[in-house]
């Protein structure tokens, strides 16, 4: 079965062993240390790794798409602001009429327009699974329409990288508009509950956190059975030399759109579980800035292995984390300097320097026995 | 009722079950045959009433000047040209040009171009598995297994191009002459019928020709292999049966000594040749 085969493969099991320990460690030290106590994990920090999380989700399906298909997707924001969008209106039906202005059944912003009824569009957000549905479906569509457009016509390269930035621009201004009905520049917030839990309550925080934890699991796995599988050669057989792949008898631009759509559905289910755990979602997450930016951690983590993607959007947003907090004018600096530094000395990532880390450990033994065999 | 009776017959074997038989019609002999054929670009003549015939198994050289007409041939009978006049028939059952590319490919002509276009970043045995002959859609692709019929496949190949010990390294590893047979090897697993190979040695060492040759000439019996070149040394090691073109036409034909000996090939071509050769 090729979705079990990632199971066999060591890098695999390590990976989920660390995820997994990780999670469990997170978990004792918030709920079993008692508070006060220095190894306890308050409910912040615990929230922060969830974000973190869904960050290395999203930095997956980039690594996805960008390290195997070779398509830099400049506006995968797009899809990952989409699927947090589905997961917002989702939280807004859920506040009811305890909204500001009271009303049973629309959002306060809604109210403030002078909207009598709701667009409908948000019909059905009210029930979770479709909701959730959505954060999947609504991403998948939009990815299924561009990619067939622009794969039809062969667009790559830099046009195909400036067209997606194009997307999620678009779709930045389009969400900005009042009359979109997505709460404008404000975006939605004021959140309350999701699937009953109060989202301030500590036991919210942790389950989103291991919610995160598990779909960056499940992602993963999908993601290396692609990629191992013979799909997933042929993705980077057409990354590398396409019009010997289309020779070849594959027709190129399906394989492309099925791995696109797939990316784009990872990346708006990390947007679902980011919007709950900042409480917000508003027109900036499709900015071209924030697309830019993934692809940065995808590059500084190391390209084309997908765990490399998780390490670098967990680096680099602990660091945004700690630099905003102490010197908050110099993280762009900051972000900057790590990217040369890491272009110029680690041009495979972070994770080319641990393949060579361990390869270099390997290696002493080799040395070893063809040492012998020179003095014998 | 005899007509259900005919359903229920388990012996009956329906005609849509029964495989369909060797597509390609070689019973006549020939498995490419060309006649008359003419194409002109802007007036200029590329191919000027052209006859030739390929028997099946045979290993063909083709030689001649540059714009002889060697690329513009193998275009035709791949399906990238239209002649304007003539025939271009492979067995004595498909008309070539009634057909496009990908039908002409799967009918079992391989075509081997110029410069050699492996995937770098995939391991030998992954290149041949890519280019085996099997159902390219998605899902297809997706769930496909690596099954011992499939592996005894490409362990044939691999012997066959003298590979088996690189089989797990990265195609980018390979020296010019290896990824040349690599190309060859992803030719072969699709099971061609007929095999085209352009100027297979332009860029190789003494030993890779010779490797080279080795692996040409084996071929031949199973698949018939039709080869451009220019380098008279290596056609000479590997030839039977040459065949000199020159402005579009067939101007000599027969085994490398009856070719070489011709005035009117030493004129054209091999004259060329000596001349520097005594230089």
């Amino acid at each position: 079965m090729w979705l079990t085969r990632p199971f066999n493969e060591r890098a695999t099991l390590t990976f989920l062993g660390v995820l997994l320990a990780a999670m469990i460690l997170v978990t004792l030290l918030h709920v079993a240390v008692p508070q006060g106590h220095p190894l306890h994990v308050n409910a912040y920090t615990v929230n922060l790794f969830g974000k973190y999380l869904s960050y290395a989700l999203l930095a997956v399906a980039v690594d996805l798409v960008w390290g195997y298909l070779g398509i830099l997707s400049l506006g995968h924001g797009a899809f990952f602001a989409l699927g947090g969008y589905a997961m917002g209106m989702y939280l807004m039906r859920q506040i009811g009429d305890r909204g500001v202005y009271g009303h049973p059944e629309l959002p306060d912003f809604m109210v403030f327009l002078n909207w009598d009824s709701l667009p409908w569009y948000w019909a059905g957000f009210d029930m979770a699974w479709f909701a959730f549905l959505m954060v999947l479906l609504v991403p998948g569509a939009l990815a299924l329409v561009f990619g067939f457009l622009a794969f039809r016509s062969r667009v790559t390269g830099v046009y195909l990288s400036i067209i997606t930035q194009a997307l999620t621009f678009a779709l930045m201004l389009a969400f900005f508009r009042n009359e979109m009905g997505f709460g404008g520049s404000d975006g939605l917030t004021d959140f309350r509950e999701i699937l009953g839990f109060n989202l301030r309550s500590n036991e919210a925080r942790l389950g989103l956190f291991l919610a995160s934890g598990v779909a960056l699991a499940v992602g993963y796995v999908l993601c290396r059975a692609i990629v191992g599988s013979k799909l997933g050669r042929v993705c980077v057989a057409t990354r590398d030399a396409e019009a010997r792949t289309r020779f070849l008898g594959y027709r190129v631009e399906r394989f492309q759109l099925f791995v696109f759509v797939v990316s784009a559905m990872l990346a708006g289910l990390a947007g679902a579980l980011y919007v709950p755990q900042v409480g917000i979602i508003n027109p900036s997450e499709f900015s071209p800035l924030f697309s830019i930016e993934i692809v940065l951690w995808v590059a500084l983590g190391g390209r084309a292995t997908l765990y490399g993607a998780v390490i670098g959007a967990i680096l680099v947003n602990y660091a945004k984390t700690v630099f905003t907090g102490v010197m908050p004018d110099a993280w762009l600096f900051a972000l900057g300097a790590m990217f040369v530094l890491v272009t110029v000395f680690l041009p495979k990532g972070v994770a080319g320097l641990l393949a060579y880390r361990i390869k270099r450990r390997r290696r002493p033994d080799d040395d070893g026995a063809t040492g012998k065999e020179v003095s014998a | 009722m005899s007509f259900l009776r005919s359903l229920a017959d388990r012996e009956r074997v329906f005609d849509f079950l029964v495989p369909a038989a060797s597509p390609v019609d070689v019973r006549h002999g020939p498995i490419l045959y060309l006649e008359d054929v003419t194409v002109s670009f802007d007036g200029f003549k590329a191919i000027d009433n052209l006859n030739l015939t390929i028997d099946d198994g045979e290993l063909r050289c083709i030689i001649g000047p540059n714009g002889a007409g060697k690329t513009t041939m193998m275009d035709i009978i791949t399906g990238k040209t239209r002649p304007d006049t003539g025939q271009v028939w492979f067995g004595s059952r498909h008309n070539l040009l009634t057909m496009n590319e990908p039908e002409i490919a799967s009918l079992g002509i391989g075509r081997k171009f110029q410069k050699p276009t492996v995937f770098e970043a995939l391991t030998v045995f992954e290149n041949l598995e890519l280019a085996m002959a099997a159902d390219k859609r998605i899902l297809p692709t997706l769930t496909a297994g690596m099954s011992g019929e499939i592996r005894d496949r490409i362990d044939e190949v691999l012997l066959t191009t003298g590979l088996a010990e690189l089989s797990r390294r990265p195609a980018g590893i390979l020296s010019h002459g290896q990824k040349q047979w690599l190309e060859i090897g992803m030719l072969l697993m699709q099971r061609p019928r007929l095999l085209l190979v352009d100027e297979p040695v332009a860029g190789m060492t003494e030993q890779e020709m010779e490797r080279t040759a080795e692996l040409l000439t084996g071929l031949a019996g199973k698949q018939s292999v039709v080869v451009v070149e220019h380098d008279m040394g290596f056609v000479r090691s590997i030839a039977r049966q040459v065949t000199v073109l020159h402005q579009g036409s067939v101007l000599a034909e027969g085994n490398m000594d009856q070719v070489s000996s011709d005035p009117r090939v030493i004129e054209v071509y091999l004259g060329a040749d000596a001349d520097e050769e005594v230089a």
